[in-house]
């Protein structure tokens, strides 16, 4: 595996909510990235954002470890929950803060700042 | 190029009781995708949309499409 296939994967193992979009936070440069984040932002999700930006190697490698084609990529405790489509319809359902708390624990709102962290 | 990526749906889910793509954009790159299958049936969400990218991995790999929008439901 590549040094960045390694740091991708140890990304999305070792961050409670792992959101790979195009852009930052601060500054979506995608429809459904910005999608994506609304939706984890509205349940309280401690976001841990990834610009797949910078180096087209980025999206390249996570879809391969992931096998899924499309960027946003949510990713809660190391599984795939799915793009903007997905997140948005857990988020609508309550289905998402449920997934949430499942896996983080009911503290989980405001257990973490919004941050970024970048790969390669 | 709905046409296209509706006969590659229609091969996927020969029984889906609902199937449509509309070009979000007018630009041809842009597409909202509704199936209603029941092979859906106890399937997760992730599942779902991954049978619909399988569905359309030509299309997605050769870049006709630039963004894909997705709702899928089991049987009505």
């Amino acid at each position: 595996m590549s040094e960045l296939a390694d740091q991708i994967k140890q990304i999305i193992e070792s961050e409670d909510v792992a959101l790979f979009m195009k852009g930052t936070p601060q500054f979506a440069m995608c429809g459904n990235s910005q999608r994506a984040l609304e939706a984890l932002r509205g349940a309280g999700a401690p976001v841990t954002a990834i610009d797949i930006l910078p180096d087209p190697r980025i999206r390249e490698e996570l879809s391969a470890l992931s096998g899924w084609p499309t960027i946003p990529q949510v990713f809660v405790r190391g599984e795939l929950v799915g793009g903007a489509d997905i997140v948005e319809e857990l988020a609508q359902s309550g289905e998402l803060e449920r997934t949430l708390e499942e896996k983080l624990g009911s503290e989980y709102r405001g257990a973490g700042e919004e941050r970024v962290v970048a790969v390669a | 190029m709905t046409d296209r990526l509706e006969g590659l749906l229609r091969e996927a889910f020969p029984d889906a009781e609902e199937l449509s793509v509309e070009d979000r954009t007018g630009g041809g790159d842009h597409f909202l995708v509704i199936v209603t299958s029941r092979r859906f049936d106890g399937l997760s969400l992730v599942e779902q949309h991954r049978l619909v990218y399988d569905a359309l991995a030509t299309p997605l790999a050769d870049g006709t499409i630039h963004e894909l929008r997705i709702k899928t439901r089991g049987a009505l």
